[in-house]
């Protein structure tokens, strides 16, 4: 914790030190009116015999003390907020631009509801722990340290009751976090389950509907709501010991100091002002340790939040450019892979890719076609580097990928994906995506390729109508060609679509099939496709086959020699001679 | 991109602040009422020992200790006994706060448990137009901020208002006995200390709506450039996604500032106006003392009153935003609650008979064997009312038959399969759906869709191991059975490929198999269901058509004695079907056998020879 708020307090740390040192006058203040107090009445009514103009000036002294603290305290507030604001706003930036260097697999280790949780729930966690540790852990120690002296002042004898009350209560308090802390985790794990649990069911509520299993996912949200009750109590059960033991220690001292005091008081060794200061030291000594408690129970409650923080800082992408040559640009669009394999994690079993040889000329139109799961897919996203190959070699325009910069490549090579996404805002502000400077002609003419233009403009609002998040008031079909429209629009040296049109009827697939072909005449172009019809076109078919090359050639080729490319032909184009 | 408000505007403040207070204690009542009425208990006898100790301090001065000043053989006894009442009293404080703070944990941890499962249980029935209308992050937002705002209000805003009102009264009553003057300095500061307090509050309180707006804004932009982080990566998108997210949190940073401000300065000036009330009280009650009019016990215990009673007062007007943000949040999880759920006022159930087969009983007793009869007259079907999707669309699916409907993206082809199982409504004069002769309206809707199996072209998968995923679709299926299922669809075999085979567990919405994997599960877990009626909506857009051909034979034998509604772009997946139904702008443009449209020469036949010309 302590690392991080120094890390995070940057551009507050103004805030962050001078807030305490207002905390520390103000406490020293509070801390010394008692004193003023057994003065009043040890000398002011006693010693003098009842000097009303002595009671009075202290008086004075007194409330001028408390208005300094309170100026003080106001002043301290208003920076332990600036500063535990700050402080969260840059963890939250810093874990957002984290997230933003993930390659793929580290995006595929978060689902989305937990990092949602963790740049909001977690960091609220944490702020309430960062104004406490600000607001109290001066105050706390400050107080706590004055009052002792002053009540040591005043009387030494009775405050060996603290030497053997404080050691206990800090072990007492030792155990408690250190129990509680994993019980915190625990309940921070149950509460991602739970969010998983219900992201799944509102993503598939037209399942749960259609196999008419309310029931059933209602006794699977109750296990794990009750999975989430269970380990709150757990972890509850002992935070709330801590006020007890706190105040079982503060009685005590207060009993230990009554009988103590009393027989001083009696014995004529303690004047009756000192013993009712005193009092007010006990308790404010307790009350600062019980704060200091709070802290620490605050920050064991955090302390779950903060290692989630962590994961999310810590977790490093596998793809870096550090190597990169700077000034490398893309000039032209070949790929070549040259013995690649490749496989997910390097603990899997099976590679998804092996031994994968290909050479592609720039502005060649190359088609993909294989069964589910043959590593098309895989293939074309080790070309701008989504992932790393385990072993061969990429090269774009005759370099390693490994050369460039990843922005640099990936500039040069848009990707349609399989599963795509729009976001909300219109559909101009979505095609800016591809190309923020696109004017509004480029824009239009990029979906008239992409045959999007005709739906966009059949709506009232057309280029300008708002998108539902994840472009949900759009049909599959739409949502393609957007996304189409939006690659196109980057005016890359290499373009891939990964199954693209799939949801795009065979009419308007056909059609922008035609466009492809005469736009894409200069681009390098990959499309992955379960149609032949799709890629007829292309140079040269790929034929792939259990992350393997089964077979590479035009239609015309692939129609005379291989036998499986002439079956799905047929079967595809069947019944329509 | 980064102005769009991802959620509606969440106001700060319940609109019916005592109903949602009452609805949300009404929630207390249900299993914990006598656990919360001896929270109460306990609550109020602990501010009653701390109340109580610290005036026993003044007989113990003033009757235990002063008068024995100066004795050379003092009589202690008396002090024993009190310091014993001390103890007790300080004992009964203890076990009344830690069973306080162990019961109101129990309490408000199940309270928001059975809010949780409520307002699952009601959400799971309401119709999908809700689902429809709002964003994903939205529903969530009602279990993670909403439901969790709650907890406060009964665990801390609550307890304190008890325990600082018997604070408050209990050390006025006990002031009042001792002097009436010096209490009333007291209460002219305390009132100072409110108007403080309430000034304060007011300035926090302003700045909620904002900021309550830009966590909500920060928490739908997070959760939707998320699930887009692929897309942001391909496209290099990643400064302009910072960009978006920064000046949201900029925004957020300076309602959070001030929200804050005015909360961190309430509690040091409080603390600090009870030391001037300290000081008061000294002064006053010294010059009292000198007078004659206080004793020197009594002073002890005013100045300790006076510390008691400061802390609580902050306390409660921090809690007093919490509640109002608290309230807010529980009126906003009432709301879903009161929403309509899916009309069910079918009656016909489904009733297995003797021999195994299943009939209809309609609501008069007839019986009526389900068969899987589908018939559509003269339909007309909008989301609202003003523009129609569907138009006069009749047509009638014998029992068994393959019904193929093709047409282009939003001609209103999955409307019509959305509307056989009432995933939406049709209004009265809109035409009918009649199911074996009943209207749909009149078949209680879980046993309607217990008797239609969908498969969507979305693929949902569920957390769990491949086996469960399947068994999804009917839950008293054996092993046996599913993995049957799986080999009639062809899944079978990347299945038993994968190191787990069945038991493979999969990650979230299977992100771990390829989409075309995904509609094999899809379809297997419909096959085990054996519905009589079938929808393939897209169901095998993404299985590649050698993988297709695979499973032709066992998607015809899954076909074979069931009413199927195919909705395909693959004009070769729909040839076979007995009625092809060519769909345009919401209405029906051909229909006809494959052989009878290609002789009309119409728009299927363009569509196919469409692909034709490609050659």
């Amino acid at each position: 914790m302590i690392k991080l708020l120094v890390k995070y307090t940057k551009d507050g740390w103004w805030a962050a030190i001078l807030g305490p040192i207002f905390t520390i006058i103000e406490v020293f203040f509070d801390a010394y009116i008692p004193l003023v107090m057994a003065d009043i009445i040890d000398v002011g009514i006693y010693e003098l015999g009842g000097d009303i103009e002595y009671i009075t000036k202290k008086g004075i002294y007194m409330v001028a003390m408390a208005l300094i603290a309170a100026l003080c305290g106001a002043l301290s507030g208003l920076l332990s907020s600036i500063s535990s604001t700050k402080f969260v706003k840059n963890i939250r930036n810093a874990m957002y631009h984290k997230i933003q260097t993930y390659d793929f697999a580290n995006i595929e280790k978060f689902p989305v509801s937990t990092i949602v949780m963790r740049l909001t729930t977690d960091m609220r966690m944490m702020r309430l722990a960062y104004v406490q540790i600000v607001r109290m852990a001066m105050r706390a120690p400050v107080n706590l340290a004055l009052s002792a002296y002053n009540a040591y002042k005043l009387n030494s004898t009775i405050s060996f009751v603290f030497a053997i009350i404080l050691p206990i209560l800090g072990l007492i308090l030792y155990l408690i976090t250190m129990i509680s802390h994993p019980r915190f985790r625990n309940m921070m794990l149950k509460f991602d389950a739970l969010d998983e649990k219900l992201d799944e069911n509102i993503n598939g509520i037209r399942v749960v509907k259609t196999f008419v299993r309310e029931d059933y996912e209602n006794e699977d949200f109750d296990k794990s709501s009750v999975a989430v009750l269970k380990a709150q109590r757990h972890a509850e059960n002992i935070v709330i010991l801590n006020r007890p033991a706190f105040e079982l220690a503060m009685y005590i001292c207060m009993i230990a100091v009554a009988w103590i005091g009393g027989k001083a008081i009696i014995g004529g060794t303690m004047p009756t002002g000192d013993f009712m200061a005193y009092l007010s030291y006990v308790k404010a000594i307790l009350f600062s340790l019980l704060m200091l408690s709070n802290v620490v129970m605050q920050v064991v409650m955090a302390q779950a939040s903060i290692d989630r923080a962590n994961e999310v800082l810590e977790e490093e992408p596998s793809i870096t450019d550090e190597n990169a040559n700077p000034d490398l640009e893309v000039e032209q669009g070949s790929i070549e892979f040259k013995n690649v394999s490749f496989k997910y994690s390097k603990d899997a079993e099976n590679k998804v890719l092996e031994d994968i040889n290909l050479k592609i000329n720039p502005g060649e139109v190359v088609g993909i076609l294989g069964p589910t799961g043959a590593g098309k897919t895989s293939l074309v996203q080790l070309i701008p580097r989504l992932y790393d190959i385990d072993s061969g070699e990429i090269l774009i325009g005759g370099h390693d990928i490994k050369e460039y910069k990843l922005e640099k490549l990936r500039d040069a090579i848009a990707m349609v994906l399989q599963k795509n996404t729009l976001f909300s805002g219109s559909v101009r502000e979505n095609m800016k995506w591809g190309n923020p400077d696109a004017s509004d002609e480029e824009i239009i003419e990029a979906c008239k390729d992409a045959q999007a233009h005709e739906f966009i403009t059949a709506h009232k609002n057309g280029y300008d109508r708002e998108l539902g998040q994840g472009g949900t008031n759009v049909s599959g079909g739409q949502k393609q060609r957007l996304c189409i429209a939006r690659a196109l629009l980057r005016k890359p040296k290499i373009i891939i679509l990964d199954d693209s049109t799939s949801a795009v009827d065979t009419d308007t697939d056909h059609r922008i099939q035609l466009a492809f072909k005469e736009k894409l005449s200069g681009m390098t172009t990959i499309i992955i496709a379960q149609r032949v019809a799709s890629v007829k076109e292309a140079n040269r078919i790929v034929i792939m086959e259990d992350g393997k090359i089964a077979d590479i050639g035009s239609h015309d080729e692939l129609m005379e020699r291989n036998e499986v490319y002439r079956d799905l032909y047929t079967t595809q184009m069947e019944g329509a001679e | 991109m980064a102005n769009t408000n991802y959620r509606q505007l969440r106001t700060s403040r319940a609109n019916d602040v005592w109903g949602t207070t009452k609805r949300t204690f009404s929630y207390i009542n249900i299993h914990y009422k006598w656990r919360f009425v001896l929270a109460i208990i306990f609550t109020l006898l602990s501010s009653l020992a701390g109340v109580l100790s610290s005036y026993l301090f003044t007989p113990i001065l003033n009757d235990c200790i002063v008068p024995y000043i100066g004795v050379s053989n003092p009589d202690l006894s008396n002090l024993i006994k009190m310091l014993i009442l001390l103890a007790i009293i300080y004992i009964i404080g203890i076990v009344s706060s830690y069973a306080f703070n162990k019961l109101i944990s129990i309490i408000s941890t199940g309270m928001l448990h059975d809010m949780r499962t409520d307002l699952f249980r009601i959400m799971e029935k309401l119709p999908l137009s809700f689902f429809d209308g709002r964003t994903h992050g939205e529903v969530m937002n009602y279990y993670t901020n909403d439901i969790d705002t709650i907890r406060p209000m009964i665990a801390q805003a609550f307890p304190t208002l008890v325990q600082t009102i018997t604070n408050i009264v209990g050390c006025f009553a006990l002031m009042l006995t001792l002097n009436i003057k010096l209490t009333g300095v007291v209460f002219a500061m305390l009132i100072v200390i409110f108007i403080v307090t309430f000034v304060l509050a007011k300035g926090s309180r302003r700045t909620f709506a904002g900021l309550q707006r830009e966590v909500s804004n920060i928490n739908g932009y997070a959760q939707e450039m998320f699930a887009g982080q692929k897309v942001i990566k391909v496209f290099n998108h990643e400064d302009e996604a910072i960009e978006g997210f920064e000046k949201i949190a900029d925004r957020l940073y300076i309602y959070s500032v001030k929200s804050n401000a005015y909360a961190s300065m309430l509690m040091p000036i409080n603390a600090s106006l009870s030391y001037a009330t300290y000081a008061l009280v000294a002064v006053i009650g010294g010059t009292m003392c000198v007078n004659g009019v206080l004793r020197i016990g009594d002073l002890a215990s005013f100045l300790l009153f006076t510390r008691q009673f400061a802390g609580p007062i902050s306390n409660i007007s921090q809690q007093f935003n919490g509640i109002m943000m608290s309230l807010a949040g529980a009126e906003r999880v009432f709301n879903v609650m009161d929403m309509d759920p899916e009309l069910d006022e079918g009656k016909a159930e489904l009733i297995k008979n003797g021999t195994g087969s299943w009939s209809w009983k309609k609501a008069n007793g007839e019986l009526i064997p389900l068969k899987g009869d589908i018939r559509f007259n003269d339909l007309s079907f909008g989301y609202n009312k003003n523009k129609l999707i569907l138009k006069n669309i009749s047509l009638y699916a014998k029992p068994g038959q393959k019904i193929a409907f093709v047409g282009s993206t939003g001609a209103g082809k999955t409307t019509i399969t959305s509307l056989i199982n009432r995933f939406y409504d049709i209004e009265d004069c809109n035409g009918n759906i009649t199911y074996d002769g009943i209207p749909i309206k009149e078949i209680k809707k879980d046993d309607l869709r217990r008797s239609v199996g969908v498969v969507l072209q979305d693929t949902n998968l569920f957390s769990g191991t491949i086996m469960d995923n399947i068994r999804y679709g009917r839950l008293d299926a054996t092993d046996e059975e599913c993995i049957a299922a799986a080999k009639r669809c062809n899944a079978s075999s990347f299945i038993e490929r994968l190191p787990h085979g069945y038991q493979t567990m999969l990650s979230a919405n299977g992100a771990n198999l390829s989409q075309g994997q995904r509609q094999l599960l899809n379809i297997a877990r419909c096959a085990v269901a054996d519905p009589p009626v079938m929808v393939l909506d897209e169901a095998t857009s993404s299985i590649d058509t050698h993988t297709e051909k695979l499973i032709e034979k066992g998607m015809d034998e899954l076909m074979n004695g069931r009413t199927t509604f195919v909705i395909a772009h693959r004009l070769s997946t729909v040839r076979n079907a007995n009625a092809i139904i060519v769909l345009e702008h919401g209405e029906i443009v051909e229909r006809g056998d494959h052989e009878e449209l290609l002789k009309q020469k119409g728009r299927y036949y363009q569509l196919y020879t469409g692909k034709a010309e490609l050659d």
